[in-house]
């Protein structure tokens, strides 16, 4: 079904919104606003009748995809499902009414919810204490950087280089540049893990931290784990844990007892949170003892059975988010945490590493596993043996679509030829997981056979194969009437 | 897969023309294919000082984006003005018209750090690895 954009259908006089007049006059309204922040033109805003705009939007969030419409493999992203309970008690309007401005009497239940959502990450971490703060994880790493820095400078050193692995997420030599630093490399060996002797070559007394991520994008636990440790320790840097994959690990290793200083971890992922499409997310970042006092403050603390905001953190880094975070972001999470319990994160953990070598042992014929052995709660594999009929990773991902499924995380990590990275999570059952298996299989069929149409699809979505490279090449950015007239042109 | 005969090689998977003291380099036609569409190329200005080894420009294609290395040190003295508006030249033709610096290189040492073709193959081959049969030919017209 055709969707013309909201400009498209527009007819002047139909716009749907009628406003008050004014209760002061023209020139009095203009007179506050200053001349260079005023409009000389018209707004231009589309004029839609209210039923015509109820439609376009209705048609438009069907053509989304999303967890309760099927599987969603997005490797790295971990997209389990959200239970509806956690949605219903962040909706609550006695939480959703609460203004941030109110005085600690009278949200006390408020505050007590983020203290002891601070103490269960604490509990399922081994770190000392938390900022629930930061509102994804790339701003926990920065968080966490600029907590690094304030540490070093208050003991009277200035460091400046971090170590990041070949397989880390973009964002960890972002962030680091992010505060003026200088991001190193380090590659990993023959099993996909950090090389131990070339970490060794580049920890010196430059170096702030080592930025980690386990398991590794790979899927894999670092079996070196305490070599690594006493590398880094040794320079005197801090070990960050890159928590993107916490759920892996949730029961079964605490990341503060192994050695890590400081990390995030991603609610929207661990916890079950939404993805939103960018919008709010949660990246608490945790610290031992020795970094606590750099902390970002307000930090809301007990006292006896009372609750209230605390200031009196003279070392901290200050405020790194509007008010005290995203509240309701983290009311969910800490729903997911009470509602599962010490036990059923266990469980979840057990099922996400089940699930996904299952699918890793299901589907590796079809697409090998470059470092194949079990791994964790995720898996990369290859389509590079495809390279020879033209094939890549992403012809791949599209004609999963026509079979009903959201794609895998395609050219990510780094290190591995035509990477399709999967991560089922603990919430799919063995029945989704074969469906799926069975439709990768298919697809590999259908590359020896006819390459030409995997090479095309997707053939059954509404919107069909995009020219990628026509768009970030010439990419149109404004709605015109000419680019319209083009399109229809075509 | 090309890989010209008369064309020097970096780990990085970049080619160098050699003329007396100017190096020309772009990237290999492994390197294009592995990339995919190229859709930006980010050169440096002519006369910037550029250090063997490290990034001396960008290289975005549709999914990644690859830090384009300086080969040799030396100074910049002129870049391929074609690919700012073309940048799939680099996709049609990478050691033609898809050439992207021009530079005057100031340690004939450095020269040395440089692969041969044969070298350069055994890499090529090494990154298949067990995947894919990467066929490369030893194409002498190529780049004539």
């Amino acid at each position: 079904m055709p969707n013309p954009l909201l400009f498209e259908i527009a007819k002047k006089g139909r716009g749907s919104r009628h406003l008050p007049d004014l209760d002061s006059s023209e020139s009095e309204v203009l007179a506050s606003i200053p001349e260079r922040y005023r409009r000389d033109g018209e707004i231009g805003l589309p004029e839609v009748a209210e039923l015509d705009l109820a439609r376009h939007i209705e048609r438009l969030s069907r053509r989304n995809f999303y967890i309760e419409q099927d599987f969603y493999p997005l490797g790295s992203c971990t997209m389990k499902y959200n239970p509806k309970l956690h949605e219903r008690i962040a909706s609550n309007p006695l939480i959703t009414g609460l203004h941030p401005g109110l005085p600690d009497e009278t949200v006390q239940g408020a505050l007590r919810l983020l203290v002891e959502l601070e103490e269960c990450l604490c509990g399922i971490t081994g770190m000392n204490a938390f900022t629930l703060q930061p509102a994804a994880g790339a701003h926990g790493e920065f968080t966490a950087m600029r907590i690094i820095e304030a540490y070093y400078k208050k003991k009277g050193e200035r460091r400046t280089k971090v170590i990041t692995t070949d397989s880390a997420h973009g964002t960890n030599p972002a962030s680091v540049r992010r505060i003026g630093w200088e991001p190193v490399e380090v590659r990993s060996n023959k099993r996909g893990e950090v090389d131990l002797a070339e970490l060794a070559a580049l920890c010196d007394g430059n170096t702030a931290a080592f930025m980690l991520t386990l398991p590794n994008t790979l899927g894999l636990f670092e079996s070196q784990l305490p070599g690594i440790m006493e590398i880094v320790h040794g320079a005197g840097a801090q070990m960050y844990l890159d928590g993107a994959n916490l759920n892996a690990l949730l029961g079964l290793v605490r990341p503060g007892d192994v050695g890590f200083d400081v990390m995030h971890s991603n609610v929207h992922k661990t916890f079950s949170t939404p993805h939103g499409g960018g919008g709010p997310g949660a990246g608490p970042v945790g610290v031992r003892e020795h970094l606590a006092p750099f902390l970002p403050r307000p930090r809301a603390v007990r006292e006896g059975d009372h609750y209230r905001w605390d200031n009196d953190y003279p070392d901290s880094i200050g405020r790194i988010h509007a008010q005290f975070g995203n509240f309701a972001v983290l009311l969910r999470a800490y729903a997911y945490i009470r509602h599962h319990g010490a036990d059923g994160l266990r469980e979840v953990q057990r099922h996400a590493i089940l699930n996904a070598n299952y699918l890793r042992k299901r589907i590796e014929k079809a697409f090998p596993v470059p470092y194949e052995r079990v791994g964790m709660h995720e898996f990369v594999s290859s389509a590079a043996i495809y390279r020879e009929q033209g094939v890549r990773a992403g012809d791949v991902g599209k004609r999963l679509l026509d079979y009903g499924f959201y794609a895998p995380t395609i050219a990510f990590p780094l290190i591995v030829r035509e990477a399709l990275m999967i991560e089922p999570t603990e919430t799919e059952s063995k029945e989704t997981l074969d469906r799926f298996a069975d439709a990768m299989n298919a697809v590999a069929d259908e590359i020896r056979r006819d390459p030409e149409m995997v090479k095309s699809a997707p053939h059954t979505t509404v919107v069909k194969r995009v020219n990628e490279s026509l768009a970030s090449r010439k990419p149109v950015l404004k709605w015109s009437d000419a680019a319209s007239t083009n399109e229809k042109a075509k | 897969m090309s890989i010209p005969v008369d064309l020097m090689y970096t780990r990085e998977h970049e080619w160098v023309l050699i003329e007396d003291d100017i190096a020309t380099f772009g990237i290999t036609d492994f390197a294009q294919s592995e990339l995919g569409d190229i859709v930006f190329v980010e050169l440096p200005e002519t006369e910037t000082p550029v250090e063997q080894n490290e990034p001396a420009g960008t290289i975005e294609a549709v999914k990644t984006v690859a830090d384009l290395f300086a080969p040799l040190s030396g100074e910049v003295v002129e870049v391929n003005e074609l690919l700012a508006d073309d940048p799939d030249t680099v996709n049609r033709d990478p050691y033609g018209d898809g050439w992207m610096v021009k530079l005057r290189f100031s340690d004939k040492t450095e020269l040395e750090d440089l692969l041969t073709p044969e070298e350069y193959k055994e890499i090529v081959d090494e990154s298949g690895e067990d995947e894919i049969e990467v066929d490369v030919v030893l194409d002498e017209e190529e780049n004539e």
